[in-house]
């Protein structure tokens, strides 16, 4: 059996669907790995909450600028093209469906389309909730990169979440460790699933039931 | 002759009441006001209540404030950032009170204030526990939750640029929140890298005009 895709991998996968002219924003953490990944030839716009397209690399190191960061505080560059604006522009960005694609990580999804990537039910920390809300219900479309199960290995695709919801019916497509999966009006439908794996052993993973695309394919590792 | 210039940080808030609401801008650490937010920690205004993207961070400026007990309230969308220890601290020792709002939600409420608005509905939160007790209604068959309008007493906002009738630029994206936040506070008190002459700003790029300002402070290169 081949092994469970790493995290580049699923960056890779979905840098395949980032098509392109898109405007896109790329979630805190591991989605921000996607943009490596998208070819060349493709111009992709980035958005970053804090009021930025064209958003470009990180800078090389001593060219940072303290005041020109992405939505992790993280420093990043201009590219030609790019254009600066106030918080409220770029949320009616991300709010007013202008923004093509998201992609976002998750702790839970669920078969309708629920996304739970905000809180926990851990009630030491005090709650935060960012722009995570405001993006999933806004963009056009919304994009979960994930492992398949937990660290222990439970499901983290659901009949119902279990942690505190970021949006309602919000997800089209669930990439994965082990497969490609979109909500549709129906519930899930797997359309690629790792070589050597099979449709049982995957259900087995899912906490939700599957349904298969007809011409379900191979997910490769790229 | 209109000059919204003061001579000092301290003369820019020296009027602010106990119990005052306080917008502050700026997005992590980019474009947050730490001069006029030390001005008000010196001042002594206690019993604030402070809308800001992230609850400070270290020892300085927003943390300052929380650390010193001058803020009864914080309004935020992020108030977990690496570093929040004293929000974290006093929130624990229930000394703090917190109204959690997603981040697109805070801006436009603060829009609202501005542009006269007696508040709007928003998918944004629709069905998760921030919008648990608030009025919902259907609109063209998805939920919409409805918020009320932000206003504040006092902006703190970092500018670039400022002539004497108050006109702004920015500096890169820390421009984040200060626009808005300009616009909605019923004083709007500004520090400012450099005051320029009347008539040096191209009006086809004064970011923020004049109309929102009240006081400007300049306080030099950073």
């Amino acid at each position: 059996m081949s092994e469970p895709l790493q995290r580049h991998q699923i960056a890779r996968r979905i840098a395949e669907d980032i098509t392109d002219g898109a405007y896109v924003n790329l979630g805190i953490g591991m989605p921000t790995m996607v943009a490596n990944y998208v070819p060349e030839d493709r111009e992709v716009v980035y958005h970053s909450e804090n009021g930025i397209l064209g958003m470009g690399p990180a800078p090389a190191p001593g060219e940072e600028d303290p005041d020109l960061i992405n939505a992790g505080k993280q420093p990043v560059t201009l590219l030609p093209g790019a254009s600066i604006f106030h918080h409220t522009d770029a949320f009616i960005m991300m709010r007013g469906g202008h923004i093509d694609i998201t992609v976002l990580g998750a702790f839970q999804v669920s078969e309708r389309g629920d996304l739970a990537n905000w809180a926990t039910n851990d009630g030491k920390l005090p709650p935060a909730v960012g722009g995570a809300m405001d993006l999933a219900v806004g963009a056009r479309q919304v994009f979960v990169m994930t492992e398949h199960v937990t660290r222990r290995g439970e499901p983290k695709i659901l009949q119902q979440c279990t942690y505190p919801l970021t949006g309602h019916g919000v997800v089209n497509r669930i990439y994965t460790s082990l497969a490609v999966i979109d909500v549709t009006a129906d519930g899930l439908l797997a359309r690629e699933i790792i070589d050597g794996l099979s449709r049982e052993e995957l259900q087995a993973k899912t906490g939700a039931r599957l349904r298969w695309a007809p011409d379900l394919q191979v997910l490769r590792a790229g | 002759m209109i000059d919204k210039f003061v001579g000092s940080l301290a003369q820019a808030v020296a009027d602010v009441p106990d119990g005052a609401t306080i917008m502050i801008g700026g997005f992590g650490n980019a474009g947050i006001p730490v001069e006029l937010t030390h001005a008000l920690l010196d001042q002594g205004a206690r019993g604030l209540t402070v809308i800001t993207n992230n609850a400070g961070s270290g020892e300085t400026d927003v943390a300052a404030l929380i650390r010193e007990g001058r803020v009864a309230k914080i309004i935020c969308s992020y108030p977990r950032s690496a570093g929040s220890v004293w929000f974290e601290r006093l929130y624990q020792a229930g000394r703090i009170e917190l109204e959690l709002v997603p981040q697109g939600t805070m801006s436009e409420r603060m829009r609202a204030a501005a542009a006269g608005l007696g508040g709007f509905f928003t998918p944004t939160s629709a069905g998760t526990i921030l919008a648990e007790g608030k009025e919902t209604r259907m609109i063209d068959g998805r939920e919409h939750v409805f918020e009320p309008p932000l206003p504040a007493d006092y902006a703190l906002v970092k500018a670039d640029l400022a002539d004497r009738w108050g006109n702004l630029t920015y500096h890169s994206a820390a421009r984040n929140f200060g626009p808005t936040m300009a616009m909605a506070a019923r004083v709007t008190v500004v520090q400012v890298r450099r005051r320029v002459d009347l008539g040096a700003l191209d009006p086809e790029c004064v970011i923020t005009p004049g109309i929102f300002v009240d006081r400007v402070v300049a306080v030099g290169e950073a």
